[in-house]
């Protein structure tokens, strides 16, 4: 196979404060003809920074200041404008992460698709029109001889990275750069675009960068993965051998986050009273229903994990809970006692007992206070403790934490990180001493590591003081590791539940079934044996078959 | 018409040498990136910009050279040049003078500072202490009424044209100093914005975080009454308003200045409102702020420790603004003949009084300078203030990045 | 698929008259209680206005026209509806002034007193020196916006900056009267005052009106150049255009194609919230430039407390303004995509 593309001691640096840092750290990269190299780490690895300078782009603000980079013997960084315009959509093509926002929401999808080849001088529009219909067809999108006469806004987000895809390949680039291409969509969705970019990659034979954060993605798409960690190549090897064998300690933890698992408790005795006991709650904003009928209960000790898609209603569950939307109907019961439906009609008490940990930490701690007066707060509001007996409860939380008491005690939220940042949050529900806390998708912001960090925190501080979690998630391997019992949402009803072990195992519902199967593994052949399961052959040409006959 | 044309046929010149110069440029560089990937039209402005310069240069020349009466052409354009100059240096030095004395902060923050803001920094202070001072500044009272001393004396102080050493700005059609009202004014002119500017902020901060907080119907009730409020362009509802206050103040004037401090606090504490409202209701959202509320915090101490300690650097900024637009607005009303009543000296009535000097720039510029004084001395400090806003408004959305 | 295009151009037509049609009635709402407003707050007037109005040296018979011409002996609400009535049939009124001058020299106040004979030509005037300013500065700002935003950052977006700013800083009076001393005292090339009369030849009528509009386009330029490249910087960092590039696309392509359907709405919004600051703006520089408008005419008569006219001149001005910002908003909502191709 011939080299492609090679990217030699590459250095790039992004401005903040009139300075600038480093971005990239003198990184290699090189890429064979056909082959798909995948590009992984976590947030501020430099993934996408090195996936646009593989094109001699830069954002603004952003510099490559050393290396080169070489595509098919054209030096990226030493042509000229016009030079470079040629080779950008007719030879590398580039596939970004919100295909919603990089649609121009002007014109017409296949009139977007059309303007690479027509401008590039590749083919007339009416021959690009008709391919694009056959390339849309192979991504197996719905109605493939109209949906690009469609606005991008009139379609659904997974289509329109399918679409996307489609317009990258409009001009039969020899490369095309993925930029977390299926971030944005839900499993069951991404699934599908997974399988169609792998597809269409495979029979076009286009080399291809797969960037993205997510270990079972990278296995299922790349011919050989290389892991960055704050702009550093950490290693680099083909997917396989990566998988099995890692080398690298960062590569080997990252892999060692899917192993974490939490025993199982037994089950808990029927006439047990649960802490917090949903029984059949409607909630609707507006005029618009958003949960029907929903029922749960809630035990001592345990741990409820709610799993449902975007939309699902899992949040506005927990909203009814903690009362900030007053349900339209049904009981919601606190240690057998039926609790105000509005949160201004509960007492102080009754409030102590609810706590809440967010998703966003950055929005959850007001920035304007410091570590000590966030937590503070509740210590003195709930416990009516003040100054000397204040501070050393504080410090005792922050001990809790596992944050050191007297180097972050005065320090401002914006100062930690995201993962301290989530553990400031969990002492501020600590201090009120509750006995239930409403976990909402507190791991989903952060990176694999920290989010075992804090779910292994979650789950010593619930052993210790017998705490009941509901927590709302949409990522099914955090179920597996923390959860005592399962309830699945979709459309604002449940749709199954029950104890861990039993959601597992089959048979269940056909919705959990497919929510289930949609997680990718690590496994690399898991992509190919599930969509044989599923009985979708390996590209759309029954498809085009069909709309070659019409 | 020809004038027209000369414009005309500078404009195409420079877009040929334009053209020549990239072409120049990629032949003798050998291709540098920079000329090989120059626009034409980016060519053309360096060219305009080249051209202009120039011009520059060689007027300010003339108007050093030249004697009169030909200079009394340049004599503007020469003051407004050493103008610039004066105040670049002092911002300059203004700057060093803080990077080097204060507190790190202070130091830390002067080291990034953009050379306007500095300006702006700088000015404000001068305005500031002139205000604090007027009274030890000036060299008589704003409604010291001289003895032995003529009246309408011009400005200028140019014996030859009637004007006095003694009185460089003249007096007066009763005999006062114009200098000394100048100094008062800032006292006047400035004070009152700055206390209408304060009261507008008391009544919409209030009202709009009050809105934001609580929602409902009373957020519904003053949102639309706002909307109708604005509805009127503040200027016109002032003029109108004003018409009526005159009428109840009838002869004190001193009571017309405290309704129109009334009524300008008033319109403009409608733009404060959705200002504090649409910062409120962004924070409201927070988590945090949900957070307190799932705590039973009361009302106060979410407005107070909440909200503002995250709404100040959006306040602050807005302050600024909003004090250079009710400065603007008193000026107008004032140099309408409507706003701050005598005997307050104020900078608005002293352009609408000395305009007519204004005609003898071609053989006395100096008289002229006297109503281009007043004026400046308003645009000078909006400007200054703007200068500090947009430098505030830049480091607080530079950060969120 | 022709059918389905034709129905979406009817659901398209179908949602946007009905928003369109929901802003002009909340126009006209507004506008109705603004001129409440505007009726109320001339009812503020202490005790017996007729007499505060004219004055200690106002003859009996001029207060006496005034008393019938308010109907003071009938309540507020009748009064104000006469008052609307008329006021939507073009008649405003009659003028204290006039009617005060007329019955010095004993003539009939009949029509010349009117309101809306005193106000007409003056606002067509006003209409003109506001349609030369939007000429000169409409396109000059938007270019300028433009180009200040392709090149942000670069010396000359910085320096267009600083200008800008300072020349939203200055009063209009500032602005009017450098350009007084530049254009006219110093190189008399234009005219400083503006003596326009009925009848006058379009050339001079526009000389004499240059120096007023050149004032009022330094103040609009600066507020819509400043908007206009806040707008498409904006658009600029949207990712759909980074991905036009990323296509291949010349910067002339990504802007024309790309930027500016999407930036339409943005400019067009632009230029009708400025052009409503030029109500505001007008006022003063009438003054300064004795421009024989209807700004000047207002300022007059809150001068003299002619309140009919105050009256007529605000529900003016706050019509302009009104009609304005609904423009705008309906501008804004024609040109968005997504309302235009629904779902």
């Amino acid at each position: 196979m011939s080299r492609l593309l090679t990217m030699k001691d590459v250095w790039i640096e992004g401005r903040s404060d009139e300075t600038w840092n480093p971005i990239i750290n003198g990184v290699d990269l090189h890429l064979d003809k056909g082959e798909v190299l995948g590009l992984i780490g976590e947030s501020g690895a430099g993934k996408s920074t090195m996936g646009l300078a593989a094109m001699g782009f830069c954002r603004d603000g952003v510099r490559i200041s050393k290396g080169s980079v070489d595509f098919d013997g054209i030096n990226l960084l030493k042509a000229s404008a016009a030079r470079k315009r040629a080779l950008l959509g007719k030879r590398i093509a580039y596939v970004a992460q919100s295909a919603a926002a990089s649609f121009n929401p002007a014109h017409r999808i296949i009139d977007q698709h059309t303007e690479g080849p027509v401008q590039h001088g590749v083919m007339s529009k009416s021959e690009s029109e008709r391919d694009a219909m056959e390339l849309y067809a192979k991504l197996r999108l719905p109605d493939p001889e109209n949906i690009g006469f469609r606005y991008p806004h009139q379609v659904s987000g997974g289509q329109l990275q399918r679409a996307m895809t489609a317009m990258a390949m409009s001009c039969r680039p020899d490369l095309i750069i993925f930029d977390e291409p299926t971030t944005a969509l839900d499993v069951t969705t991404q699934i599908e675009v997974l399988a169609s970019i792998r597809d269409i990659v495979e029979q076009f034979g286009t080399a291809a960068i797969y960037i993205t954060h997510d270990l079972a993605v990278v296995a299922q798409m790349a011919d050989r993965i290389k892991v960055l960690l704050k702009g550093d190549e950490v290693e680099t090897a083909e997917t396989r051998q990566m998988l099995s064998h890692p080398k690298a300690e960062y590569t080997k933890s990252l892999w060692a986050v899917r192993e974490f698992k939490r025993p199982q408790k037994p089950a808990v005795h029927t006439s047990a009273t649960p802490v917090v006991s949903v029984q059949g709650i409607t909630a609707a904003y507006g005029k618009i229903n958003v949960l029907h009928d929903v029922s749960f209960d809630i035990h001592e000790g345990r741990t409820v994990a709610v799993v449902g898609e975007s939309g699902s209603g899992k949040s506005t569950t927990a909203r009814c809970i903690t009362g900030l939307l007053p349900p339209r109907g049904g009981v919601i019961e606190f240690d057998g006692v039926a609790l105000p439906l509005d949160y201004r009609k509960r007492n102080k008490h009754q409030l102590r007992q609810v706590q809440m940990i967010y998703q966003m930490a950055d929005t959850a701690l007001n920035p304007r206070k410091t570590i000590g007066e966030i937590i503070g707060r509740p210590v003195e509001f709930y416990m009516g403790l003040k100054g000397r007996d204040k501070r050393r409860r504080v410090e005792e939380l922050l001990d809790e934490i596992e944050l050191p008491a007297d180097r972050y005690i005065d320090r401002l939220p914006s100062e930690l990180s995201g993962g301290q940042k989530q553990r400031i949050g969990i002492a501020r529900a600590l201090a009120a001493e509750p006995k239930f806390i409403i976990c909402d998708e507190v791991t989903s912001a952060l990176d694999q590591l920290v989010a075992e960090g804090i779910l292994k925190l979650l789950a010593r501080l619930q052993d210790e003081r017998n705490l009941s979690y509901m927590f709302i998630t949409h990522d099914l391997a955090t179920v597996r590791s923390i959860a005592d019992e399962v309830v699945v949402m979709k459309d604002g009803e449940v749709v199954e539940q029950g104890p861990k072990t039993d959601m597992f195992r089959p048979p269940h519902h056909p919705y959990t079934d497919l929510l289930l199967s949609s997680v990718p593994e690590m496994n690399p052949d898991w992509l190919s044996t599930l969509l044989a399961e599923r009985g979708i052959d390996n590209i759309g040409d029954a498809a085009v078959g069909k709309m070659n006959q019409e | 018409m020809s004038v027209w044309l000369q414009i005309i046929g500078v404009l195409v010149a420079c877009l040929a040498l334009g053209w020549l110069l990239r072409f120049a440029g990629e032949r003798v560089t050998g291709g540098r990136p920079f000329f090989r990937d120059m626009s034409l039209s980016v060519a053309f402005g360096y060219v305009v910009a080249v051209v202009v310069l120039i011009w520059i240069i060689w007027s300010y020349y003339l108007a050093r050279t030249l004697v009169a009466p030909e200079v009394n052409k340049y004599f503007f354009f020469r003051l407004a040049i050493e103008g610039f100059l004066l105040f670049a240096a002092a911002a300059w030095l203004f700057r060093l003078l803080g990077r080097s004395v204060g507190t790190a902060g202070s130091k830390k923050l002067f080291r990034q500072m953009p050379l306007t803001a500095s300006f702006g920094l700088f000015t404000i202070l001068i305005y500031a202490l002139l205000a604090i001072f007027a009274g030890v500044i000036a060299p008589h009272g704003q409604e010291q009424i001289l003895q032995g001393v003529a009246a309408n004396i011009p400005p200028g102080g140019d014996p030859a044209i009637g004007g006095s050493a003694d009185y460089p700005l003249g007096t007066d059609q009763i005999g006062r100093d114009i200098l000394s009202r100048l100094i008062y004014g800032a006292q006047n002119t400035v004070g009152i914005a700055f206390a209408t500017t304060c009261l507008a902020f008391f009544i919409g901060g209030t009202l709009g975080f009050l809105a934001a907080t609580l929602g409902g119907w009373l957020d519904q009730i003053l949102s639309r009454t706002v909307d109708v409020l604005m509805a009127i362009p503040s200027l016109i509802f002032a003029l109108l308003l004003m018409t009526i206050a005159s009428a109840w103040a009838g002869s004190e004037k001193g009571l017309l200045t405290f309704y129109m401090v009334i009524i300008i606090a008033v319109i403009d504490s409608t733009r404060v409102f959705r200002l504090a409202r649409a910062v409120g209701v962004n924070i409201v959202v927070m988590d945090y702020i949900e957070a307190a509320k799932l705590r039973g915090e009361g009302l106060t101490y979410l407005i107070f420790k909440e909200i503002l300690p995250n709404a100040t650097a959006p306040l602050l900024a807005e302050f600024g603004l909003r004090f250079c637009f009710v400065f603007l607005t008193i000026a107008s009303l004032s140099f309408l003949g409507v706003g701050i009543q005598p005997p307050l000296a104020d900078w608005g009535t002293m352009v609408r009084d000395l305009a007519q000097f204004i005609n003898f720039a071609a053989f006395a510029p100096r008289v002229a300078s006297a109503p281009l004084l007043a004026a400046g001395a308003i645009a000078l400090l909006t400007v200054a203030v703007n200068f500090v806003v947009d430098w505030m408004l830049h480091r607080t959305t530079g950060l969120k990045e | 698929m022709i059918i389905t295009e034709k129905t979406r151009t009817g659901e398209y037509l179908s949602t946007v008259l009905k928003i369109i049609l929901q802003r002009l009635a909340l126009g006209l709402l507004t506008l109705f209680v603004v001129s409440i407003l505007i009726f109320a707050a001339v009812n503020l007037l202490p005790g017996d206005f007729a007499q505060a109005i004219l004055g200690q040296g106002a003859t009996p018979e001029a207060v006496e026209a005034i008393r019938r011409d308010l109907g003071l002996d009938q309540p507020p609400i009748t009064r104000y509806f006469q008052w609307l009535v008329g006021a939507v049939q073009g008649d405003l009124g009659n003028s204290f002034a006039q009617a005060n001058f007329a019955s010095f020299v004993g003539a009939d106040s009949g029509n010349k007193a009117s309101v809306a004979a005193q106000i007409a030509p003056r606002f067509w005037n006003t209409m003109f020196l506001a349609g030369v300013t939007a000429l000169i500065a409409v396109p000059f700002s938007v270019l300028l916006g433009i180009l200040a935003a392709l090149y942000r950052n670069s010396a000359f977006d910085k320096f267009a900056n600083m200008f800008t700013l300072s020349s939203i800083s200055s009063p209009e009076f500032f602005l009017a009267y450098i350009l007084i001393l530049f254009l006219a005292v110093l190189n008399p090339v234009l005219p400083s005052l503006s003596n326009i009369y009925q009848g006058m030849g379009l050339g001079e009528r526009l000389e004499k009106t240059l120096l007023p509009a050149l004032t009022l386009t330094l103040v609009v330029t600066a507020h819509m150049m400043r908007m206009t490249r806040a707008a498409i910087i904006n658009l600029l960092a949207s990712p759909y255009i980074e991905m036009a590039r990323l296509k291949g696309m010349s910067p002339m392509r990504v802007i024309v194609r790309h930027a500016l359907p999407n930036a339409l709405a943005p400019i067009i919004n632009v230029v009708a919230l400025n052009l409503a600051y030029l109500i505001t703006g007008v006022v003063v520089v009438e003054v300064v430039f004795v421009y024989p408008g209807i700004g000047q005419l207002f300022v007059d008569s809150v001068k003299i407390r002619d309140i009919p006219v105050v009256q007529a001149c605000c529900l003016i001005f706050a019509a302009a303004y009104i009609l304005l910002n609904l423009t705008a908003d309906i501008m804004s909502i024609v040109s968005n995509p997504r309302l235009r191709h629904p779902k």
